[in-house]
């Protein structure tokens, strides 16, 4: 059996960052496993710019952002197996692969990190009535065809969601000369990014109906139509305000899911909040030595903050593996998300054993004006940070510092406070 | 000229060609989709029910048990996934005993095993039951199939001995000539001694062709919504309300392949190509799914859809010689899938009376399916990568199926030539992300073998004829 000291699943931005980090600490014997047939992942598809605004101070497309960690990773040497699928990861951390090239095989490693990243939620998880033609797209399934087969799947589109792939996806067609009729958003605000609603919707005049949904899909073979209503605040369709758009392709962009399958049938333990792995401060997961990061973790607006957070999670590996256990769990602190914090990454700490300042990182569950966020232990304040505005779309990042930490002994809880 | 014409290439029409194939005669299927199991085989609750349900003597009571005893054989030589997972028949009123009795009488008289169980009898089988229920009927032969994989078993063995299948071809008359038949098609006509009409919700329509004794098939609107693997064992068994006159009512059951299954409803429309979900619908099937099993994880549904039941208004199949040389399978709404062999038997039986049915002494009875890589041990995969590399790269992730598996669909005898076709026989977008990753390389795979550009793989439905791609 081959055995590595880290195991990193997934060569996306997440696992790319990790492994640069881990090996940039000195850990010599690192193995990046990647189902496709190149590193990138979902970048590699996303040829827009607005990558790296944080990481690199310029503004990069998917694929550039994706090959100045791919060049790292190779100038390091550190081994890759592309087009290899992990089927298994068990508890004692033996991983299962397979590959056309060695068919399938088992490998050992002392950590694993987890960085597979996130797919769409598809259209039978939104329960849209109607029938099943051909034309209903995820926008990254669009987006792959378009950007990465060169094949534009329709002419009339309207797109459910306003998630960023979404957002960009509204731009991508209205550039290969389909008509955008509409992007319908369920709630009263929008899940993507501001500067995504400006640049790729506002900027080509395609309307964006907030608090409304698709509540028909008409055509049996191929799209015909959609009719979009509009929703109370209950999110129930109101009788009457039906209206009809004629259109070929309906592009979902409803919310991403961590795809922790791995994890699960590994034994992690996952936080219903985010669908992803619960972890620490170092981003280790309920199982000693394997850690997780990125959209598998948590789902990231800026590929920035995931190599940042995949950084960490490469580093901390390293300490598991070379002090050859994890801190003891009883001694951690909670994290505890309260009013206005949908959840908190990591959902706890270990004060005793911090390497370094803690990054909180949590989102809001609604939009938030003239508010704080506000950090205590017990009731000790820990930060507090004035905003003006704070909406879901966005992640937060607040860093402690570790000396302020180390004292810590209470449960830490974050919230959003009026003022 | 022919001697036998079918009608329809779903479960009824695909098994009475596999059963035809057995004899020295010339068949054509004629189906006006561009593949097998397009319309109501492919959309209803994949329930091999036990028998106890159909009123005695009646067709349904016949070939329900005569085709739920054939199952688990047929299952195993045609290679077709089947489970007997037992059902049960729910009552949550005290009052209902007599009901439930009644219909254990009748599965008695069906010649089917029953027993009655008190409410915590069942909740002691089935932990996850309402704790509204008071009693269950218990039917220990009920069973789960993947009805795609029973409907392209029957086709894939029929074509295998002979049988000629003329897909996306649609019969648009039929008349009467001095040795049979003249069917007509939008491609074309085709001489014969004899039709079976296996056409399904529009085997009313073909049955006036023929000039047959008038009956109506109407539209049964079932609505279903399907859950992930995660929701899968939930229940074990196949879990019943007690049935009204418009049906078995919802069940909630495990699927053959580890999902879990909530429908349908029972609505009767005009529109015979009307599958889509409703609001009101998947609301229904929420609210009346939950009577039976408790905390249902609604948020783990991957996929609605909806069938349609083609009810016949005699109230039981009609199965017969309508006029001389042309044979009805009509009315076929449940138990139909659980009949199909056994519906099969009954119209050769009816054709035996017309013509001499000599054996083919060649006859294969086994038909081998897509290898499903998953499922093999470890060693098997191996040697299986190392034969065809192709099965060495997964495709759907979610499903665990490989290019090797997508590439036998599509070269195998009736291939895939859709992207529904491609997952009724690999499951590849089956999984929780609907296709969502594995499409892209899907279609390239489908306009790659089949010689064509990727804006003209479609989805499913009628299209161009590949021949034999």
């Amino acid at each position: 059996m081959r055995e590595f000291d880290l195991v990193i699943v997934g060569g996306g931005p997440a696992g790319m960052a990790a492994a640069v980090a881990a090996r940039t600490k000195g850990l010599e014997n690192i193995l990046i496993l990647e189902r496709d047939s190149e590193l990138g992942g979902i970048l590699n598809q996303c040829i827009h710019n607005g990558f790296g605004l944080h990481t690199f101070k310029e503004e990069l497309t998917g694929p550039e952002y994706a090959e100045r960690y791919a060049e790292q990773v190779e100038a390091m040497e550190i081994p890759v197996e592309t087009d290899t699928m992990v089927l298994d990861i068990s508890k004692d951390k033996t991983v299962t692969i397979l590959s056309r090239k060695r068919g399938v095989e088992q490998i050992q490693a002392k950590a694993v990190i987890l960085a597979m990243g996130c797919r769409e939620r598809p259209r039978g998880a939104l329960n849209i009535p109607g029938y099943r033609p051909q034309g209903v797209y995820t926008a990254g399934t669009a987006q792959k065809l378009v950007n990465c087969e060169g094949y534009v799947p329709g002419k009339e589109v309207v797109i459910l969601g306003s998630g960023d792939i979404g957002l960009i996806m509204a731009r991508r067609m209205t550039l290969e000369g389909a008509k955008v009729r509409a992007v319908v958003e369920l709630m009263p605000y929008s899940s993507g990014l501001k500067r995504n609603i400006v640049q790729c919707l506002d900027d080509y005049g395609i309307p964006l109906m907030l608090s409304h949904t698709v509540v028909d899909i008409k055509g049996k073979e191929k799209l015909e139509g959609v009719t979009v209503a509009a929703v109370d605040s209950t999110n129930t369709p109101i009788e009457g305000s039906e209206e009809y758009f004629p259109c070929d392709t309906l592009l979902l962009s409803c919310g991403l899911i961590p795809e922790n399958e791995l994890s699960r049938s590994c034994g992690v333990d996952i936080d219903p909040r985010t669908n992803g792995p619960l972890v620490d401060e170092g981003l280790e997961t309920s199982i000693d030595g394997v850690f997780a990061c990125g959209n598998v973790l948590h789902v990231h607006d800026l590929v920035d903050f995931v190599s940042e957070e995949s950084a960490r999670a490469g580093e901390s590996a390293v300490d598991y593996i070379r002090r050859g256990c994890t801190p003891d769990s009883t001694a951690a602190i909670k994290v505890i998300p309260q009013n206005g914090v949908r959840y908190t990454v990591p959902s706890q700490i270990h004060t005793a054993d911090l390497l370094g300042d803690v990054h909180i990182r949590f989102r809001v569950t609604g939009v938030f004006k003239d508010c704080a966020i506000v950090i205590k232990a017990g009731d000790t304040e820990l930060v507090r940070r004035k905003n003006r505005i704070l909406v879901p779309s966005e992640m937060l990042d607040i860093i402690i510092k570790e000396e302020k930490l180390a004292a810590v002994t209470e449960d830490i809880t974050v919230a959003i406070e009026e003022v | 000229m022919y001697d036998v014409v079918i009608v329809g290439g779903g479960a009824v029409g695909c098994a009475a060609a596999a059963e035809l194939a057995k004899y020295q005669l010339k068949v054509c299927l004629v189906e006006k989709e561009s593949d097998v199991c397009e319309g109501t085989s492919k959309a209803n609750s994949a329930i091999i029910h036990a028998g106890f349900d159909a009123e005695p003597g009646t067709l349904k009571a016949k070939l329900n048990v005569r085709g739920s005893s054939m199952m688990a054989e047929l299952s195993k030589k045609l290679d077709f996934s089947y489970r007997n997972n037992g059902a049960m028949v729910l009552c949550f009123d005290e009052a209902q005993l007599g009901e439930l009795e009644k219909l254990a009488d009748r599965g008695r008289q069906n010649g089917v095993p029953v027993e009655i169980l008190t409410g915590a009898q069942a909740r002691e089988k089935e932990p996850r039951l309402s704790d509204e229920v008071v009693y269950a009927l218990y039917a220990p032969t009920s069973g789960i199939v993947c009805p795609f994989e029973m409907t392209l078993a029957f086709a894939e063995n029929a074509y295998e001995n002979g049988v000629e299948f003329r897909l996306s071809t649609e019969v648009t008359g039929i008349e009467k000539t001095a040795e049979g038949f003249t069917v007509q098609t939008d491609r074309g006509s085709l001489e014969t001694k004899a039709v079976f009409n296996c056409a399904g919700v529009y085997a009313d329509k073909l049955n006036d062709m023929a000039g047959g004794r008038h009956f109506n098939i109407i539209p049964r609107k079932g609505e279903y919504l399907l859950m992930d693997k995660d929701a899968g064992t939930v229940v074990s068994h196949t879990i019943f309300q007690l049935p009204t006159k418009m049906g078995k009512g919802i069940l909630v059951t495990p699927t053959v392949h580890g999902n879990l299954l909530v429908g349908p409803t029972a609505q009767d429309i005009d529109d015979k190509e009307n599958t889509s979900t409703t609001r009101d619908g998947l609301a229904e099937v929420r609210a009346k799914g939950s009577l039976s099993v408790k905390d249902l994880p609604f948020g783990k549904v991957i996929t609605s859809f909806t069938g349609l039941r083609a009810v016949g208004d005699t109230h039981d199949f009609i199965i017969e010689e309508s006029t001389e040389g042309f044979f009805n399978a009509a009315g076929i709404e449940s138990p139909g899938l659980s009949s199909a062999p056994a519906i099969a038997e009954m119209l050769r039986e009816l054709l035996e009376k017309r013509m001499v049915l000599t054996p083919k002494p060649d006859h294969k009875d086994t038909r081998k399916g897509v290898t499903h890589f998953a499922a093999l041990d470890r060693d098997a995969q191996n040697a299986l990568i190392k034969e065809i590399p192709e099965y060495g790269n997964i495709v759907c992730r979610c499903e665990t199926v490989t290019e090797g598996e997508i590439l036998d669909a599509i070269q195998r005898p009736l291939g895939a030539t859709t992207l529904d076709g491609v997952k009724r026989r690999t499951r590849a977008g089956m999984g929780r992300c609907q296709a969502g990753f594995c499409s892209p390389k899907t279609i390239l795979l489908l306009a790659e073998k089949l010689g064509v550009g990727i804006g003209d793989i479609r989805k499913n439905g009628r299209g161009e004829v590949h021949e034999d791609a």
